[in-house]
This record gives C-alpha cells, sequence and structure tokens, in this order.
C-alpha cells in the first residue's frame, strides 16, 4: 500500500482523543488507541466494557444472536421472549435478503414475533406464556423450527427457555424447539450473542440431517449474512466455478441446510468474528477444516476462489476458477480504471463490525485509497493482531460466563478431510487453514487502530484527519455527514450493495466514487456565507461541544 | 407474498404478538429528552436498548441522534446498576458537557429494582452534578405501556422536574406536545404566534431533528425547549395537552405540584381536531382568530368539498398511536370516508372508550381494538376478509399493502423509507391540507393506474 499520504504524529492525536475524559477512562482508553506497526503488531486492548456513560456504537448480546446470526435463516420462526422494545428494533432492519426456491416455501423474515412480556410476566414469571407463544405458533404456522432469544428481564427473572422448549420440542415431536440465553447484559457486546448463537446452532443444528450431499467440491460458507445480497453475489460466482454451496451460515439459508452442513469437506469463513467458533467446533467433530476467506474486493475473491481450489487440490477446478476470474474480471478492470483518477489519493476512515472494518480495505485499496484509522466496534485481539494471539488473550469475567461447548470427535461422523501433513502444506502455500492474520498486518505503519471507538473520538478523529470518507453505521451516519464528511454504512450499505465478489465490488466502487465527489459537500455554504469564509482564515472542520 | 403465512382465519393469540403496533417505552423517553434544549438523553440499561433505540430514531429522521447508556454487564444486573450510572454521570459531564442529562430506565434496571431518584439524589449528595447543570429521570418499564407511555412518562418527569411556582403569574399558557413531528411542533407555534398568544411548548424537538446541514455537528442544537422556559411552566395561567395519552399525564402533574389549571385536547389532526384547539388557545389566550387563520381553514374545506366524490365512502384500515389515530380517524369521517378497521398496541381503556364515542354515531360497524392482541397480523388477517381502499400506518404497514395491493399513506412511527414527516406539518390545517393531497394522490394514482383505457380520465 504505498502512499504519499501524510499522517498527523499518531502520538499527538492518542493524547488529543483521550485527554478530555476523567482520569480513569483516559487510561482505559488509552490501551484501546494503537499506533500500528505491521511488523510488531502492537496489542489492542479489545473485546473490554465500554466505560458507563460513553456514547459507544456497540449493541447488545440478543442483537450479535438473533439479529446477526440466527436471522438470516428464512424458515425458523424466531420467537422473542421478552418486552415488545427488543423484538421490534430487530425486525427486518438487518437487511438479509432471502431467496425462496417458490411462492410457498416457508419464509418468516418479515414477521415479528415476541412474547410481549408485561408486567405480571415479570413478577410471577413467563415460562406460561413463553410456552402459550409457542403453542400458538406451532398451531398457526406448523414451522420446523421455532427458536426462542431471552432478553435481558428473561434471565433475571429465572425463566429457564431451555426447558420450556425442550418440554414444546417433545410435544409437538415434529418441531425442533431450542431456545439461546443471550440476554443483553451478557459479554460485553454483540460479540458475546455471536458465540451463543454459535453454541446453539451447532447443538441444535448442525448434524441433524445426514442425508449425502451430491457434488464434488462441497463447501459451507461461513459469516455471511446475504446483507444486500451478498451471499447471491458468492452463490453465482461458487456455482460458474463449480463448487457445491451445501449451508452457508446464514445468508439466505434454510434450516434444511444448516442441518446437512457437516457433510461438506471445507468450511470458508468470511466474517471470523461473528462465526469462527463454529469453524472450530465442525472441525473436531466432524474433521471439517475451515479456512479464512474474503470475498470482499475484486482481488480478494480471486485470490478466495484460488485458495480454495488449492485446497481441493484439483486441477480442473483450479482452471475452471481461473475460467471464472479471467471472465469476471474485464469488467471490472473497465469500471475501476475509469473511477481511479476519482478516488486515487482520497482517505478512508473504518470504524464497524467485527470483519468488515478489515475486509473493506481491500475495496479502498483497489480504489486507490489509503485507510488512516480502522478498528472494530466488537472484535476481539485476534482480529486485529492474528490468531497467533489467541494463547495470551486473558479471560475476564464477562467472557467467562459465555459457556465453552465441550465438543469431542463424532464416534461415527468425525472424518478427517486432510490430514495434519496436508494441512501443514496447505498452510505453507499460504492458505489460511484455521488461521487468520487479522486486520493489522494489512495496515500501514502509524495507522491508528481504535477499538470500541466512541462518538466523541470519532468527531476528534475527523477534525484532525479530515477523511474523504468515513465508514460506520445508522448511529454515526448523519453526524459525520452534518460534518459535512460523505459516511458510507457497512452494516446496511444505505440499502444498497451486493458489496461481495466481482460485482459487489463494482458497486462499491461506483458508490464510493458517487460519494466522495458528490457536489452537494460543495453546496453546503450559501453564496453569502462563503464570501465572509474567504475573507477570514479558513477554520475546517470542526465538532462543538459547547452548549448554547 | 412477502407475509405468506397470514391466513384469514382469525383465532384469539394470548402469549404470541406478531407483527406489532407498538414498541417500547424507552425510545418515547428518548424522543422527548430531545426537545429539551442542551440535553443529553441517557438510557440506564445495557446498552442494546440505547443501540435500538438511537439507531430507529436515527432511521426515522435522518439526524444525529444523540444519548448515553449506562452499559450493564452481568455483574450490573445482579449488584444493580447504582455504581454505573454515577460513573456514567461522571463521564457524561466530563465528556459531553450538557447543561441537562435526562435519564430513563429499561426492563433491566427496572427488573433489578434500581431507583432512579434515589441514584439521581445519590449523585447530587457525591458531587458528581457540577453547578448548574441538572439530572433529571423518568421510569420506564417497557412491560407496562408502550413507546407512548415512555413518552409521557419523561414528559411528566420534565414537568415535575423543572417547574417552579415563584408566586407571580406569567402570561402565557403551555403546551404539553403529545407525540408529534418535529413539524408539528413548529406548526404549533406558528398558529400560537398568528393568534398572538405566548406559549411555552415541551418538549419542543423542532431545530432539534431537523437541523441544517451546515458543515458542522451541533452536538446540542439550537433548538428544544430551554431551562428558563420549563422552570416558568409553574407560573403559566392555563395548560394544554395534545393529547390524552401522550400529554395529559405532565399536565396533570403541573397542576398537582404547581396548581396550573389544564384541559386535554386532542393532537390538532384534520379539521374538527384542529377547531377545538384553535377555540381553546384563542379562548384562553383571550384573544380573536386573525382572519390569516380563518382563511387556512377555508381552504381546506374547499378542497374537501371540491374532491369529495373521490373520498366518499372510500374504506380506510389504519394502525398506530392512539393520539394520532383519535383524531384522524375523526378527519376520515368528515372526509365522509370510512376508516373500518383500526389498531393499535398501546393499552388503555382510554382509547376504547373515545373510539366508541366517535365511531358509534358515525360508524358503528368499524372493527377497533387496542392493546394485548392488537397487533399488524390481526389488522392484515381482518384486511383479507373485508378488503379496505387504503392503508394508513407507519413504513411497516408496506408489507401488507403490497401483498394486498392497496394504496398506502406513511402516518405515525416510525416511518424508514421515506422524508417528509420531519418537514411538513399533520397537524393545523395546513397539516390536514397535506393528509388530503395525500389521500387523493393515493386514491387517484390507483384509479388511474387500474382505469381500463376507455376510462381514463384527463381531468378528475
Ligand atoms: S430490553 Fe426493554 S427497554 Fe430494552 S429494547 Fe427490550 S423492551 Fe426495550
Ligand atoms: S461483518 Fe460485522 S456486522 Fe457482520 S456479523 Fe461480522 S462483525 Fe457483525
Amino acid at each position: 500500500m504505498g502512499t504519499n499520504t501524510h499522517f498527523p504524529d499518531p502520538s499527538v492525536v492518542r493524547e488529543e482523543l483521550i485527554q478530555k475524559y476523567p482520569a480513569k477512562v483516559a487510561k482505559k482508553r488509552a490501551k484501546s488507541i494503537i499506533i500500528n506497526d505491521p511488523q510488531i503488531i502492537p496489542e489492542v486492548q479489545a473485546n473490554v466494557r465500554t466505560v458507563p456513560g460513553i456514547i459507544t456504537q456497540r449493541g447488545c448480546s440478543y442483537a450479535g444472536c438473533k439479529g446477526v446470526v440466527l436471522g438470516p435463516t428464512r424458515d425458523i420462526v424466531n420467537i422473542v421472549h421478552g418486552p415488545i422494545g427488543c423484538s421490534f428494533y430487530a425486525w427486518m432492519t438487518r437487511r438479509n435478503q432471502t431467496r425462496t426456491e417458490s411462492l410457498t416455501d416457508a419464509n418468516y423474515i418479515p414477521y415479528c414475533f415476541s412474547t410481549d412480556m408485561q408486567e405480571e410476566n415479570v413478577v410471577f414469571g413467563g415460562e406460561k406464556k413463553l410456552k402459550q407463544a409457542i403453542q400458538e405458533a406451532y398451531d398457526l404456522f406448523h414451522p420446523k423450527s421455532i427458536a426462542i432469544f431471552s432478553t435481558c428481564p428473561v434471565g433475571l427473572i429465572g425463566d429457564d427457555v431451555h426447558a420450556a422448549s425442550r418440554e414444546m420440542r417433545e410435544k409437538f415431536g415434529d418441531c425442533n424447539v431450542f431456545g439461546f440465553s443471550c440476554e443483553g447484559y451478557r459479554g460485553v457486546s454483540q460479540s458475546a450473542g455471536h458465540h451463543i448463537a454459535n453454541n446453539g446452532v451447532f447443538k441444535h443444528m448442525v448434524g441433524r440431517d445426514n442425508t449425502p450431499s451430491e457434488g464434488k467440491f462441497k463447501l459451507n460458507l461461513l459469516g455471511e449474512y446475504n446483507i444486500g445480497g451478498d451471499a447471491f453475489e458468492i452463490e453465482r460466482i461458487f456455482e460458474k466455478a463449480g463448487l457445491t454451496l451445501i449451508s452457508s451460515f446464514s445468508g439466505n439459508s434454510t434450516i434444511k441446510q444448516l442441518e446437512n452442513s457437516h457433510t461438506a469437506d471445507l468450511n470458508v469463513i468470511q466474517c471470523h468474528r461473528s462465526i469462527n467458533y463454529m469453524g472450530d467446533m465442525m472441525e473436531t467433530k466432524y474433521g471439517i477444516p475451515w479456512m479464512k476467506v474474503s470475498f470482499v474486493g475484486a482481488e480478494s475473491s480471486a485470490k478466495s476462489l484460488r485458495k480454495i481450489a488449492e485446497y481441493f487440490d484439483d486441477d480442473a477446478l483450479r482452471a475452471q476458477v481461473e475460467a471464472v476470474i479471467a471472465e469476471e474480471m474485464p469488467r471490472v478492470k473497465a469500471v475501476i480504471d475509469e473511477i481511479l483518477p476519482r478516488t486515487t489519493g482520497k482517505t478512508a476512515m473504518l470504524f464497524v463490525g467485527g470483519s468488515r472494518a478489515h475486509h473493506y480495505q481491500d475495496l479502498f485499496t483497489e480504489l486507490g485509497m489509503t485507510t488512516v484509522a480502522a478498528g472494530y466496534e466488537f472484535a476481539h485481539r485476534d482480529d486485529y493482531e492474528g490468531r497467533d494471539v489467541l494463547p495470551t488473550i486473558k479471560i475476564d469475567a464477562d467472557s467467562k460466563n459465555i459457556e465453552e461447548l465441550k465438543v469431542l470427535p463424532d464416534p461415527e461422523l468425525y472424518n478427517p478431510r486432510k490430514t495434519e501433513a496436508e494441512l501443514e502444506a496447505l498452510k505453507e502455500k499460504g492458505l489460511e487453514i484455521n488461521g487468520y492474520s487479522g486486520m493489522m498486518q494489512q495496515m500501514t505503519k502509524k495507522s491508528l487502530v481504535v477499538d470500541d471507538l466512541s462518538h466523541y473520538e470519532s468527531e476528534k478523529l475527523i477534525e484532525i484527519y479530515k477523511p474523504d470518507i468515513f465508514c460506520a453505521g445508522i448511529k454515526e451516519k448523519y453526524v459525520v455527514q452534518k460534518m459535512g464528511v460523505p459516511l458510507k454504512q457497512l452494516h446496511s450499505y444505505d440499502y444498497g450493495g451486493p458489496y461481495t465478489g466481482f460485482e459487489g465490488a463494482v458497486n462499491f466502487y461506483k458508490d464510493i466514487d458517487r460519494m466522495v465527489n458528490n457536489p452537494v459537500w460543495k453546496l453546503i455554504k450559501a453564496p453569502w456565507q462563503k464570501k465572509v469564509a474567504t475573507n477570514g482564515v479558513s477554520k475546517g472542520l470542526e465538532a462543538s461541544y459547547v452548549t448554547q | 407474498m412477502l407475509l405468506r403465512h397470514t391466513s384469514k382465519e382469525v383465532k384469539e393469540r394470548e402469549g404470541l404478538t406478531i407483527n406489532p403496533a407498538k414498541t417500547c417505552q424507552p425510545i418515547g423517553a428518548m424522543y422527548a429528552a430531545l426537545g429539551i434544549h442542551g440535553c443529553l438523553p441517557h438510557s440506564h440499561g445495557s446498552q442494546g436498548c440505547c443501540s435500538y433505540h438511537r439507531s430507529t430514531l436515527t432511521r426515522h429522521y435522518k439526524e444525529p441522534v444523540m444519548a448515553a447508556t449506562s452499559s450493564f454487564t452481568e455483574g450490573a444486573s445482579v449488584f444493580g446498576g447504582q455504581a454505573n450510572l454515577l460513573a456514567a454521570i461522571d463521564t457524561i459531564f466530563s465528556v459531553y458537557e450538557p447543561d441537562i442529562i435526562a435519564v430513563h430506565s429499561t426492563c433491566l434496571s427496572e427488573t433489578i429494582g434500581d431507583d432512579l431518584q434515589q441514584i439521581t439524589r445519590k449523585a447530587n449528595d457525591d458531587g458528581k452534578i457540577p453547578e448548574g447543570k441538572r439530572v433529571i429521570f423518568a421510569s420506564t418499564p417497557s412491560f407496562i405501556g408502550s413507546h407512548v407511555t415512555g413518552y409521557a412518562n419523561m414528559v411528566t418527569g420534565i414537568a415535575q422536574q423543572f417547574a417552579v411556582s415563584t408566586g407571580a403569574k406569567k402570561n402565557q399558557i403551555n403546551i404539553v406536545a403529545g407525540w408529534m413531528e418535529p413539524s408539528d411542533m413548529r406548526e404549533i407555534k406558528r398558529l400560537a404566534k398568528e393568534l398572538g398568544v405566548k406559549i411555552v411548548l415541551f418538549p419542543d424537538t423542532s431545530d432539534v431533528l431537523d437541523a441544517p446541514q451546515t458543515g458542522k455537528h451541533e452536538f446540542y442544537p439550537k433548538g428544544g425547549t430551554t431551562i428558563p422556559e420549563l422552570e416558568s411552566i409553574g407560573d403559566s395561567l392555563h395548560s394544554i395537552a395534545l393529547g390524552s395519552i401522550s400529554a395529559e399525564p405532565a399536565a396533570i402533574a403541573l397542576e398537582k405540584k404547581c396548581k396550573v389549571p389544564f384541559e386535554t385536547l386532542e393532537v390538532p389532526i384534520g379539521l374538527t381536531a384542529t377547531d377545538r384547539f384553535i377555540m381553546s388557545l384563542s379562548e384562553i389566550g383571550g384573544v380573536t382568530v386573525p382572519d390569516e387563520i380563518t382563511a387556512d381553514r377555508g381552504r381546506l374545506v374547499d378542497v374537501i368539498a371540491d374532491m369529495e366524490q373521490y373520498l366518499y365512502g372510500k374504506r380506510v384500515a389504519l394502525f398506530g398511536d392512539p393520539d394520532q389515530l383519535v383524531p384522524l380517524t375523526e378527519f376520515l369521517l368528515d372526509l365522509n370516508m370510512k376508516p373500518v378497521q383500526i389498531v393499535s398496541g398501546t393499552p388503555g381503556q382510554r382509547f376504547e372508550k373515545t373510539m366508541r364515542e366517535i365511531l358509534d354515531a358515525r360508524s358503528p360497524e368499524t372493527k377497533f381494538k387496542n392493546g394485548i392482541g392488537a397487533d399488524m397480523f390481526l389488522l392484515h388477517q381482518w384486511m383479507k376478509n373485508e378488503p379496505v381502499d387504503l392503508l394508513i400506518g407507519n413504513t411497516y404497514g408496506k408489507y401488507m399493502a403490497r401483498d394486498e395491493d392497496v394504496p398506502f399513506i406513511r402516518f405515525g412511527f416510525p416511518i424508514l423509507d421515506r422524508i417528509g414527516h420531519s418537514y411538513f406539518p399533520n397537524v393545523g390545517y395546513s397539516g390536514g391540507l397535506r393528509l388530503v393531497e395525500k389521500i387523493l394522490t393515493a386514491l387517484l394514482d390507483r384509479q388511474d393506474r387500474d382505469a381500463l383505457e376507455e376510462k381514463f380520465e384527463l381531468v378528475m
């Protein structure tokens, strides 16, 4: 990533970011604001509690469990056990697209189900109402599965959603009912919910259907949630390359696919943070290795396809993959060649999620833009520094509460797809088998890495760096744009996308070109205001914390 | 079909809510607190609630929505959230420097039993609240009521905790804003100004959630009711509460605390509700209604008369919040339309009683339901059984509208896929005009779309 961009002295920036905090807060935040060095990769404090009162991007464990991991599977009836709000806010707001095969196939994604817990349920317990709700859902829809999600009050009042689920499952016989203890207070962010969701899907779904799957090169796509149709594009590419997708976890997926997913021979992981647990557990139980890939960016997509071909070690597949790349790339190149002169040299900041802040740097590189600062909202140290640091991560009280499933090789189904030696050989070739090297090795020296960026810090960063584009979520969108800087939402894509694969890269190039070069940013000042401004010294962008 | 599992057959449900026509209290409290100048809303609970509320308000307004959270973890949930709230107050005053922090509770802190009054008092005793700054609070458990209740609770908290009576009456009238858009609040102020009556409107989200693009993010935008204004409401001559669910509780609290008499009206949506508002404000304010307002009214009546043939008898399904649905229903009846199916997730017998009064004489066959069991799934089933010509409700309605191929008007909260609600009012005569225009456009566009070629009309 060669660049002439001049960075302000990052240590001064760091001081600036924390100087307004109370002493204790400043001390804590300093450990999460790191000056990058890709050679030595310094330690980043991550996955720790947000200081109360700090305006954070983070959400809760329920959001990570129901919203992120379970939400995209279309034929599960997801009942949220709790007061109405939690279910309401997660109602279709994540843009998980799904495409049924026929007009009558089950699709509950447009629905919102809740037990709408009332005061008497909080006082006297809500299990009875929960069971009633499950019964009603069963009677109305006869779904194959019903999943129950616990919200904050549920854990406190002691409702046992697992016992209730078991009872109803046994009663129905033909409907798999299971529960999640994903109360919002568990862990420190959405991340805890990902882990809880992985555990539940692994325990209650994966391996239930042993029908042998067809196909020569069978794989699962993990950590791809089909926001804006991302999974559709990857499905398109897989099909062209002759790869058989058994199941995605969980964009555009069905119960049947998930239950049969252990018949695949490879798990490729897109979002490491949200789904790495599943990769590990499936490897231990069934012997399916996992490999980190990224289909964000045209080059990364090509690279990922080649890695997959390398894994299956088949010349026909290698040739097919090359043919796909050769067919797709010219179209991509035609677009980027036209756009590049307008985007080259511009700067970006990415503060979002648990993998996107890394993946999208590839697209910005393709656009000739530099990422000057980046960080995740709810990732762990391994997502920053790489999985090599895993043994050194201290398990604190908040993480200890999240169950670690004890997984053993399945007596019948365990079947290592590759020998240890074969895996080692693949790693030698640069395949990230059961591994992930994290975001920081890719970022330039002296770029800034900030975990769990606060609102205050984001305004400061914008003032100092004046980036050409800022990537974050809906809560940050209009704050940053009010400062005259376009913000690209990397959770919802500003309702566009897909951004994966070759088509996605083209979409992204066009969107970023449009955003950074939009004439509206030059219309902010009225003509009479401009006159005044040229007389005075231009102060540039600024943030204000002073009440009037 | 998007909602392909919705069947025609209606079955009573006791446990399961499907596609709710309400959400939870804290988002209403957050919205109300944004209508106070220099105020930072604070969500006392785990950070997910706060994130969801901010996201939803942001999507509705396409504006910054600032709020902080106590960021509960498991420990706080077991031992109580006092330490978190005290730490939060400290951090907020040093970093974000608001004049006021408005704390609301969540399901979690309510279930634990955190006492916000006691904790804020302790914050004060411990010297965590800087001189001249304020921390106010409202209890907003989501297992009671709805987002509307939360709004009402915060507005009540504002009235109770700011109002002082000095003994010297002020020549001004309080208007307690029920849940309205910034555009509506701006229109209320404009009407009062035109009438020549001095009012204090609270809360007031105009110039907060409709802020201009200036190249600068104002953390505390220009708008919002100010502390001196809020302190003065105890000395006002009278209060008018706009909305019996969302505004009246604050007026009652103010009467109790400072003996300010009050009157409750509907949110002035539509002709007759606006008439009552103008009458009442002019009478209490002792002014005559200027010709300008009378002319505004005349224009609305004129349009209704001119276009009556397209409105007559059209069957409308609507869902939303009680304080909006009541005057909207009345307006639809004034338009000679038929509001036939009405649903609100917000509980309360008041709604049922008022609706009955309005509908019994003019549309006894109308189905309406609120509270438990009144959700959009039920409304959709009703629509399948007895088709309607028009659906009015928040953005979630578009799924039903598409499936049933019914014209749809966005009205209420949240509107996530269109703009306009924060800029163009629904209240007052101009708001009525806007609504009629929207209704006619929706109906006539449909007529144009469906007309046989030989029946396609040029002039309508
Ligand atoms: S826990 Fe309660 S306050 Fe929080 S989002 Fe859910 S319903 Fe609303
Ligand atoms: S990509 Fe980001 S938002 Fe999506 S699941 Fe992963 S961490 Fe979450």
